[in-house]
């Protein structure tokens, strides 16, 4: 870990320290030598934190007064929203946390696309990062069912049904998911257990991810390996915590706006009217952050194919750190990827537009060609421009200027000193 | 600063893209101007009161209010009736309990603590009174319907003589914004149907709004606790990141001298 041994200065602390090294981990993560140029898109780890912690700690509340029962759940629910002490406020928190949540781990994931981090030494954070957010997928899924509302019961009809799609054992499966022959009590009892264990698998991936980090250390927004701890170096306490901070707290204003002023504009109107097995809403739609995965299983007529096609979408993305074959991180010196990162980005929010309106007409069109472009952008646009792509300079390093001097360090500088932070 | 105009830029885009898609297939709603609207939105505590009693004379012989109790209408942020007041709308309906020490069930007076007393025994009962359809419960109405209260709001007043061309089943009306113009429940609306006590002219506007504020209340009934403390946690945020801003600037200047 740390370069420099650490030793307590009383005592009690060393004769502690020799047996269990809390203080040496505690000194390693406040001294942590980080990138000083990092930009405030590296502030979204921090963010995404405290959205975990906040959605445990509000969840674990609502869990006290929720009652797991086909018959009763929506009723607790309005139970905590009537009755509960500050029930609305600790449910708008949660609810909303969700989709601030997934705000959040898209700008992250973005942003290392756009550097580079997910490249090598860099590989297993990326990979851990990746479960992660398959086990966030799952557990906001999870949640989602448990108000019993209509979009609840007919979202987890739809998405078990997913699963009938496995050739010879998908009914099988089906009927073992629900524990049942329909989406019922032993559905949202599973549930609920299911949606209380997968945060705390999520906290022990965070500490991975983060101890993953640390070995290599960041990356940064000119993608080069740095010496560490050097010039171009700051220790996290208190550089990078005061500069968290902030981000966090502009963060929460935004978090706030919808808690207290919008709190049901991210979630369905069907969701107030409960669970009715024999009433089909008009539009089954998932939340929003689901959006673009859920245009790419339509997009596919064929059933299976269709799960196949999203499952892989996802998956496609463990796979990056060898499907980009450049050597260059950073897109700041990738003139090519740049333009390719931004297409993506737009294939992205069309998906996510599309997966929202019917499967049908023009839609489903343009959800096809969107779902083929987001493909086609990891499998051959990525591998290919590794070879074709003439880079830019990159410097040696953050301080230092590029030996024997470059005509794009200015821009370089200008993009990415400290003072443009 | 730049990085920050770009990450709100991004989230306004998307959101933006949100609230469009929501936005498909709706039809233009009337609109009233509603006091509990914005960041400082109250109810308008006479209005309550006056939905409270459209609801009460015209809405609740078909639909049932679940979730709500007599003492909620006591209660600070809603219609704020006397203690007195609600009792004495509580003892006015016949509550079933027991069972007694002989075994039996029994009716009583509703007090304070009861729930709003359901106008049919179940469901089912509910389907027969009214050609099999369903009058839903009305206490989260307002936010299970896409247009919200301006959507009840316009259905209330939305019956009109069906175009040509569209016929009607007997026991099915025409609804102007009702999702696929047919509704199940008749125009309960006239002018001067019920007599406000507070002397206000009970024109079918004036009800569609009043009984509308009041379902607003009924779905959230801490809506002003919201808004206010809403507005302190905000302002407290942005004092916060202002002084977080000025030490950040402060602490990374020790370092910025050497780069």
């Amino acid at each position: 870990m740390s370069e420099h041994e650490y030793t307590p200065k009383s005592k009690v602390g060393k004769w502690f320290n020799d047996r269990l090294p809390l203080l040496t981990l505690a000194n390693h993560l406040t001294d942590y030598p980080t990138p000083k140029n990092l930009n405030y898109w590296w502030t979204f780890g921090g963010i995404l934190t405290f959205c975990l912690i906040t959605q445990i700690v509000t969840g674990l509340v609502l869990a006290m007064h929720y009652i797991a029962h086909a018959d009763m759940a929506f009723q607790s629910v309005e139970h905590i929203m009537r009755d509960v002490n500050y029930g609305w406020l600790i449910r708008y928190i949660h609810a909303n946390g969700a989709s601030m949540f997934f705000l959040a781990v898209y700008i992250h994931i973005f942003r290392s696309l756009f550097y580079g981090s997910y490249k090598s030494p860099r590989e297993v954070i990326w990979i851990i990062g990746i479960i992660i957010y398959l086990l966030m997928m799952a557990a906001a899924f999870l949640g989602y069912v448990l108000p019993w509302g209509q979009m609840s019961f007919w979202g987890a009809t739809v998405i078990t049904n997913l699963f009938s799609a496995i050739p010879l054992v998908g009914e099988g499966i089906v009927t073992w998911l629900w524990g049942g022959y329909s989406v019922d009590n032993p559905t949202l009892t599973r549930f609920f257990t299911l949606h209380y264990l997968i945060p705390f698998l999520i906290l022990g991936l965070v500490v991975l991810h983060i101890w993953a980090l640390h070995v290599p250390g960041n990356n940064n927004p000119i993608g080069i390996d740095i010496k560490k701890p050097s010039k171009d170096t700051v220790p996290f306490h208190p550089y990078i915590v005061i500069k968290d901070g902030f981000a966090l707290l502009m963060f929460m204003i935004v978090f706030a706006f919808f808690v207290f002023y919008t709190p049901n504009i991210l979630g369905h109107a069907d969701n107030y009217i409960e669970a009715n097995p024999l009433v089909t809403p008009a539009h089954i739609v998932p939340e929003w952050y689901l959006l673009p995965f859920y245009a790419i299983l339509r997009s596919v007529p064929d059933k299976l194919l269709g799960v196949i096609a999203m499952l892989s979408a996802i998956l496609i993305l463990a796979a990056l750190p060898w499907l980009d074959t450049s050597k260059i991180r950073s897109a700041v010196f990738r003139p090519l990827y740049k333009q390719f990162y931004w297409i993506l980005v737009a294939d992205v929010l069309i998906l996510g537009y599309v997966g929202a309106m019917p499967a049908e007409g023009l839609y489903l069109l343009i959800a096809r060609i969107a779902t083929a472009y987001y493909f086609l952008h990891f499998l051959v646009v990525l591998p290919v421009l590794g070879f074709k792509e003439r880079t830019t300079p990159v410097p040696l390093s953050i301080t230092e200027p590029i030996l024997g001097g470059s005509p794009n360090l200015a821009t370089v500088k200008k993009k990415d000193s400290f003072k443009d932070q | 600063m730049k990085n920050f105009f770009r990450i709100s830029f991004l989230i306004a885009i998307f959101f933006g893209f949100q609230f469009n898609s929501n936005a498909a297939e709706k039809v233009e709603y009337l609109k009233t101007d509603w006091s509990f609207k914005g960041p400082f939105g109250k109810f308008d505590r006479a209005a309550l009161q006056r939905g409270y009693q459209v609801y009460q004379e015209v809405c609740s012989s078909c639909h049932s209010m679940k979730y709500l109790s007599y003492r909620n209408l006591v209660e600070e942020g809603g219609p704020e009736f006397s203690v007195e007041q609600a009792k004495a709308i509580a003892a006015s309906f016949e509550v079933k309990d027991g069972p007694n020490a002989d075994g039996e069930m029994f009716m009583r007076p509703g007090r304070l603590s009861d729930k709003f007393v359901m106008p049919y025994e179940n469901e089912k009962a509910a389907q027969a009174a009214n050609g099999g359809a369903y009058p839903p419960d009305m206490t989260v109405l307002v936010k299970a319907r896409g247009g919200g209260v301006d959507y009840i709001y316009s259905l209330l007043q939305g019956y009109e003589d069906p175009p040509a061309g569209v016929t009607l089943d007997d026991g099915v009306y025409y609804n102007k914004y009702m999702y696929g113009n047919k509704i199940k429940m008749s125009n309960q609306l006239s002018d001067g149907l019920v007599e406000y006590s507070d002397g206000t002219n009970a024109s079918v506007e004036q009800m569609a709004k009043d009984v509308t504020t009041f379902l607003m209340w009924t779905a959230e009934p801490h809506l002003e606790t919201r808004h206010k403390m809403g507005f302190k946690a905000i302002v407290y945020l942005i004092i916060l990141t202002v002084l977080v801003y000025f030490s950040m600037k402060r602490i990374w200047s020790r370092i910025e001298t050497k780069v």
